[in-house]
């Protein structure tokens, strides 16, 4: 359901300041939102002046130095550091993306990190996946056939292959998920464009025997026709792919069975 | 007893409606229809700006001017009604009051375009 203000509890206040080093010349603020599910307070959001000098030059860099030198407390979820593992999704400058992938420099003034909008909160900056991981066990995100097993590989031509291209790709950092208003307010029933571009993986997949069935499952109000093509999702695809393109697709093949 | 409910009982919950499709598409068509049909009843209406009943019953009982006039109100209020029943499922909470809304505008639109018609054949008709 929308909500137009936070609840009482998650309303964020002013946290702590650290101080730069003294001496350290090349010095950029970050603020940080912080929440301990142990303190029973509510969330802050905490000022770090980070040097530059010496680090890499994404916003993860940054929070890994914050992490090993000025408070190890802060956690956020971090793997690959190159943009294929996902994990370091937040919402960096006001848009959801992979902190591995977001230069500082691009950021004018501080910069402002939060968890992935609308999602419970574990701890600072990790948010609760537990839903949007069963959403995408729900579309059955693997292939699905009834003919016998061949000798060997099932084949593809190099054509069908290509339809997949635009959707491989997505590593489920949820970044468009979560950017997603529709999603933010029926999550509970709306599958979001991250689930339904891995269902439109599958749909596409020609050597796939359950399109039907795949498409019987998507056709609802809700899990698929919520989307109303706000675009929030490729806008804020850190992978560069186009989840409303893959959305209006699905769309487009429920129509050719159905008019 | 929610947290005994498993994560992917919680996701999949009723299952799909196989349903969605067609409120989609109407909603569609309608928008698409209305593009020519508003051009219609704007240009219409000017073309009757300051007309006495008498002349204004005279142009709305063109058959033209008629048909594209029930055409409009049927679009408008069919667009209207299914537009309006999107943003009650998106912002409207309980479920309860989203249910009894949803019925209000279907019976309200149905009302006031029936009534909409029937004046347009009386007007086109009577003169």
């Amino acid at each position: 359901m929308v909500q137009f203000a936070l609840p009482r509890n998650s309303r964020v206040k002013p946290g702590k300041t650290h101080k730069a080093p003294a001496g350290a010349k090349n010095v950029k603020e970050f603020h940080i939102y912080r929440y301990d599910p142990d303190k029973k307070s509510n969330p802050t959001l905490d000022i770090f002046e980070v040097d530059l000098d010496g680090i890499g030059p994404m916003v993860l860099d940054a929070l890994i130095k914050i992490k090993d030198e000025m408070d190890p407390t802060l956690t956020f979820r971090r793997s690959c550091r190159e943009g294929i593992c996902g994990s370091c999704a937040m919402c960096i400058d006001g848009l959801n993306t992979l902190s591995c992938l977001k230069p500082i420099a691009d950021i004018k003034g501080p910069v402002k990190i939060y968890p992935l909008p609308h999602l419970e909160v574990v701890k600072d900056l990790v948010p609760d996946l537990t839903h949007l991981y069963a959403q995408y066990r729900a579309i059955e995100p693997w292939m699905k056939t009834s003919s016998a097993m061949p000798k060997r590989e099932r084949l593809q031509s190099p054509e069908d292959r290509d339809k997949l291209d635009g959707l491989w790709e997505c590593i489920l950092c949820f970044c468009c998920a979560t950017s997603c208003p529709s999603y933010w307010w029926n999550s509970h029933r709306y599958l979001g464009p991250a689930i339904l571009l891995q269902a439109a993986r599958w749909v596409h997949d020609s050597r796939d025997e359950a399109l039907g069935e795949r498409l019987d499952d998507l056709e609802d109000p809700f899990k698929l026709y919520r989307c109303h093509t706000i675009l929030n999702c490729t806008k804020a695809c850190p992978k560069g792919l186009n989840p409303a393109k893959a959305i209006a697709d699905l769309k487009i093949l429920v129509m050719e069975r159905a008019y | 007893m929610a947290k005994m409910r498993s994560d992917l009982m919680t996701a999949r919950a009723l299952g799909s409606a196989r349903d969605g499709f067609h409120h989609w598409w109407i909603e569609r068509l309608s928008a698409i229809a209305l593009v020519p049909l508003t051009l219609w009843f704007a240009c219409g209406i000017v073309s009757v700006a300051g007309a006495d009943y008498a002349e204004f019953a005279a142009w709305l009982g063109k058959p033209w001017n008629a048909g594209l006039m029930i055409c409009f109100i049927s679009a408008a209020f069919l667009h209207g009604k299914m537009g309006m029943e999107v943003i009650i499922e998106d912002y409207l909470e309980p479920r309860s009051v989203q249910l009894a809304v949803k019925v209000f505008v279907n019976l309200m639109a149905f009302a006031l375009g029936i009534v909409s018609v029937v004046s347009v054949l009386i007007v086109a008709l009577r003169g």
